[in-house]
């Protein structure tokens, strides 16, 4: 009997569709798989009868001679930070425990309409403010990865890590990630698979928790850079019920992949060689540089002068845009409430904030009410608004001479669970790279490039213009197709 | 210059008055939600995911609530603004399930504008007085808390939450209560007008916070006002200044100072107590909804709010007066409310129709008609009067006939009872009811031969120099064709026959 969870989402949809086997088959593969890691804990809730109704549905449609989605057959696992009619959607979070919406995100809706079925809701950094997948109210989540000679759980990044966790150790060929400020390609990375984030405004940010608003995009986590054109292609288009979205119609980015770099410029960022970056990453890049080299694309150097405030100017508007965000969650309406005895309204609130969010949100929702507070907001809002202006106007300097950038997707590789916990300025540094990009809404992809002396994968970023999501995953194709990465982590859990 | 002083122990005091009008947008659906805006619905049930601040839920412009708030813009001639944006002011209230409320602090849709209060010589406003409007800004309104459902609980309806408001500033020109009164009034006017907010104060569609100060007669800086909240009348509106400015004086009089504080209205006694002081006020954080691009309006946008704009009510005033010929007070009263002149000017087209004539030869009678008969037959009529019989058509056809000279002014009444009472055509209760003049040569000459006949020793007086007494024989005529004699006929037979 075939091993379903070795396939991705081509050879799945591929089989199904040619009759190689059933959705049924590979559902059931992927549900035993699930329920088998339970150590990794990438999963909050697990819905394996979603997944296969969603199977049956796909097998009965194949039967009947109609036409099949672009993801037909394929099971996936959903961040749980996108809302599921009828299946409890929490962020990660206590103040969300419980919370059924009776309502389905744009995104998840499209996927299902694709022919996906849902595997479970991931787990995930609360309220995806996190880089390890360590602020979880539902624990951390491992990663299938370990350092050689060592049975230390490794963390799986943030704040996709139940997404990069299951896909990295094949109990879901793909899953869906968001990204603010690195959170799908950072845990990508950290776990060997590819993951994009597309421009913003390509996905709906529609029944999607909300972080912060104008960086928050969603994007595919898979094995491969084709997985992640097809997901994506499902995944995008204009929805009017986000204000944000891009009226644009979605590419057949998967049928216009090709790795001939020949024509192509690729920028070399110098502001990305940052002290404490190490020797492997540097390292990787060069080797990156080379392999684009041999596809043909001729590498230049780029300059993006303000990289070093991009960082800084993120930790101000992503907690500034968050405090604001997390108010709705009062007690008022839903979720966790708090109702002390013989309490008002303001002790009501207090109570349910403080129980029902975790320590990491909370330090966010103050450092962003302090930015934004009277008699600070122009030195440290109006400053950052005015570094994001600044930092636009370098890619846009930098792609008048180049196609695409490279650039590492990490200072370092994954670390261990709890070890940077009482550290969050060196928790933050892991976005250094992936940030900019952001704050420029430009799409970003990490595709896995090697791994470290000790076993662990390092990932490559590749960064392009707005609206060239093809651009990025072509040059992703062309790193994939010569990093010959095809290391797997060896199972333990 | 308005007169309005308080007369204080230390000298006259004048008052500073700003008002920040709240105005509900007129539109089906919410300002960032499909849901309903109908007022008077069970609590809880025109609330979508989005009023309901569910997560995930996202906030989408409703084009018709922006093209509002511009028409708006455009009837008080302001600059309208190609590119504004909203903000969130953040605060934590039961009634506000976003914990914030979408509005424009930074970047308002319309900019400075002003209107026109028209001078009124009783409310102690000698001239007309321009008021200046500072901007008009579009914002969500807030739900409601009920504290009468249970006996420790509130109860919140979120039926009101997200309905579209303007906020409506005018600058700090008014000095007096009448003329605070007036403005309210005008705006109200202009604002039903254009059809973007009904203006219904008592069902809160239109609501004011007051800015009093008051500082002494020529000095030129201004004194620390207070903000009183939430006030929905003209009436409250008027009274608050009289009360908070009187307050103000006695206060500063005394030596104390004023608080730049919120206070609240109590309508029961007429007084303002302190809702929450400086100290109190809440740190709003306002910063650009990131959830919502800016607004940026296209030219053919703009040129259709200005083409859908109607004549306005200082527009349609002169033009009663210069154009229909209308006397000042009638152009003033027909043009106050939309319903009026609504009516006026159906029914003068319908008269000038009816009638083959001009609708400035029918000006004047039919304002009459309209401002003063027909309220004055409805009104005395009360119960009895079913106004939807009155319809122009039937009242044209009264206006018709009299014009014609075939009714009197009383018979005129007379048939609008009978219409009012009873739904009838006015030609057929003429006919049927002998509510006619008779222009019968013939009938008058022969009632008038008679007289002559009988009053010898008159006729004699008359044509001896005694002009008086033609009076006398018109009245005798019409009493002998029992009133319903044509008067102009019944003098043009007599002077014939008198000579």
């Amino acid at each position: 009997m075939t091993d379903f969870t070795q396939l991705g989402v081509r050879e799945i949809r591929d089989g199904v569709a040619a009759g190689d086997f059933s959705a049924r088959e590979v559902a059931e593969g992927f549900n035993a798989a699930v329920e088998a890691a339970s150590a990794l804990n990438a999963f909050i809730v697990a819905t394996p009868e979603k997944a296969l109704e969603a199977a049956d549905a796909v097998d009965a449609a194949r039967a009947a001679g109609e036409t099949l989605g672009s993801m037909a057959g394929v099971p996936i696992g959903m961040k749980d930070l996108f809302a599921t009619d009828g299946v409890q959607t929490t962020a990660a979070s206590h103040i969300l425990e419980g919370f059924t919406p009776r309502y389905e995100s744009t995104v998840s809706a499209k996927l299902w309409e694709a022919g996906c079925g849902m595997l479970g809701k991931l787990n995930l950094d609360q309220f995806a403010m996190g880089s390890s997948n360590e602020t979880s109210y539902f624990g951390n989540v491992a990663s299938p990865w370990r350092k050689e000679g060592s049975n230390a759980a490794m963390s799986p990044g943030g704040s996709s890590g139940g997404s990069s966790s299951a896909v990295a150790a094949r109990i879901a060929p793909a899953a869906t990630g968001t990204d603010t400020g690195g959170s799908i390609r950072q845990p990508a990375a950290f776990t060997g698979i590819c993951g994009i984030k597309p421009t913003y405004g390509r996905c709906s940010r529609w029944g999607v928790v909300a972080f912060a608003s104008s960086l928050d995009q969603a994007g595919p986590m898979a094995r491969s850079v084709e997985d992640c054109a097809i997901m994506l292609g499902a995944m995008a288009g204009f929805d009017p019920k986000d204000a944000t979205s891009l009226d644009a119609p979605v590419p057949d980015w998967f049928g216009n992949l090709d790795a001939d770099m020949r024509g192509k410029k690729v920028g070399i960022p110098k502001e990305y060689r940052m002290d404490g970056t190490s020797q492997e990453i540097l390292d990787s890049w060069e080797r990156g540089k080379e392999w684009l080299r041999d596809a043909g694309a001729e590498i230049v150097d780029v300059s993006l002068p303000h990289t070093k405030y991009a960082l800084p100017a993120y930790y101000i508007v992503a907690p500034a845009e968050a405090s604001s965000n997390l108010a709705r969650y009062d007690g008022v309406r839903y979720g966790l409430r708090d109702l002390p005895e013989g309490s008002g309204l303001q002790d009501m609130y207090a109570a349910t904030r403080a129980e029902g969010f975790g320590d990491e949100v909370k330090r966010r929702v103050m450092l962003g009410t302090y930015v934004l507070s009277a008699g600070f907001y122009d030195a440290y809002y109006t400053q950052a608004m005015k570094v994001r202006t600044l930092v636009q106007r370098d890619f846009d300097a930098a792609f008048a001479q180049c196609d695409v950038i490279l650039a590492p997707t990490t200072p370092t590789a994954s670390f261990p669970l709890n070890s940077l916990n009482d550290d969050p300025l060196t928790m933050y540094l892991n976005d250094v790279f992936a940030v900019p990009a952001s704050l420029a809404g430009l799409p970003a992809m990490s595709v896995p490039a090697t791994v470290t002396g000790d076993g662990l994968p390092l990932g490559l970023q590749l960064v392009g213009k707005a609206m060239d999501e093809q651009g990025v995953l072509n040059a992703g194709l062309a790193i994939e197709q010569r990093a010959g990465f095809t290391v797997k982590p060896e199972k333990w859990w | 210059m308005t007169n309005y002083r308080i007369q204080g122990a230390t000298g006259e005091w004048e008052v500073v008055i700003g008002l920040e009008v709240h105005a509900q947008v007129t539109s089906n659906a919410k300002l960032f939600s499909g849901a309903s805006t109908a007022f008077g619905a069970e609590p809880n049930t025109q609330v979508s995911l989005v009023d309901a601040a569910m997560p995930g839920m996202l906030p989408v412009p409703n084009r018709e609530c922006i093209r509002q708030a511009v028409r708006t813009g455009m009837a008080i001639e302001a600059q309208i603004n190609k590119w504004s944006r909203f903000d969130r002011k953040n605060y934590f209230y039961a009634d506000l399930p976003q914990g914030y409320q979408i509005s424009q602090l930074y970047h308002p849709i319309v900019g400075e504008g002003s209107l026109t209060i028209d001078a009124d010589e009783k409310a102690g406003i000698p001239e007309d007085k321009v008021i200046g409007i500072e901007r008009i800004h579009v914002e969500q309104d807030a739900g409601k808390l009920m504290h009468d459902q249970h006996p420790t609980m509130s109860y919140v309806d979120l039926n009101r939450t997200g309905v579209a408001l303007m906020e409506i500033v005018s600058k700090p020109d008014m000095t007096s209560p009448a003329e605070a009164g007036a403005y309210v009034r005008k705006l109200r006017s202009i604002l039903r007008y254009v059809g973007s907010c009904d203006g219904n104060m008592e069902e809160g569609s239109m609501r004011a916070d007051v800015n009093v100060s008051v500082r002494k007669v020529g000095d030129t800086e201004l004194g620390t006002r207070t903000e009183t909240k939430n006030v929905n009348s003209v009436r409250f509106v008027m009274q608050v200044i009289e009360f908070e400015a009187n307050r103000q004086v006695d206060v500063l009089e005394e030596g104390g100072s004023i608080d730049q504080e919120t206070r609240l209205f109590d309508p029961g006694t007429g007084t303002t107590r302190t809702m929450r002081s400086k100290e109190d006020a809440h740190d709003y954080r306002y910063f650009p909804d990131p959830d919502l691009l800016p607004l940026e309006l296209e030219d053919d946008f703009i040129e259709e709010c200005k083409a859908s704009l109607p004549e306005l009510p200082d527009a349609k005033r002169a033009r009663y007066e210069n154009e229909l010929g209308l006397t000042p007070y009638n152009a003033r009263e027909l043009t106050a409310e939309v319903e009026t002149f609504a009516r006026f000017e159906t029914l003068l087209a319908e008269t000038a129709n009816a009638l083959g004539k001009d609708e400035k030869k029918v000006a004047t009678p039919v304002a009459n008609w309209a401002l003063s008969v027909a309220p004055g037959v409805i009104k005395s009529l009360g119960d009895e009067a079913d106004a939807s019989h009155a319809t122009a058509a039937r009242q044209a056809a009264i206006l018709k006939m009299q014009d014609a000279g075939e009714i009197s002014g009383g018979q005129a009444k007379e048939i609008f009872e009978i219409v009012l009472k009873e739904g009838r055509e006015p030609d057929e209760i003429a006919d049927t009811e002998g509510l006619k003049q008779v222009s019968d040569t013939g009938a008058i000459e022969a009632a008038i031969d008679a007289i002559i006949a009988a009053n010898g020793d008159k006729v004699e007086e008359y044509r001896g120099g005694k002009d008086k007494l033609f009076g006398f024989f018109v009245g005798q005529t019409m009493k002998a064709m029992q009133g319903k004699a044509n008067p102009a006929v019944v003098n043009q037979i007599l002077k014939g026959k008198l000579g």
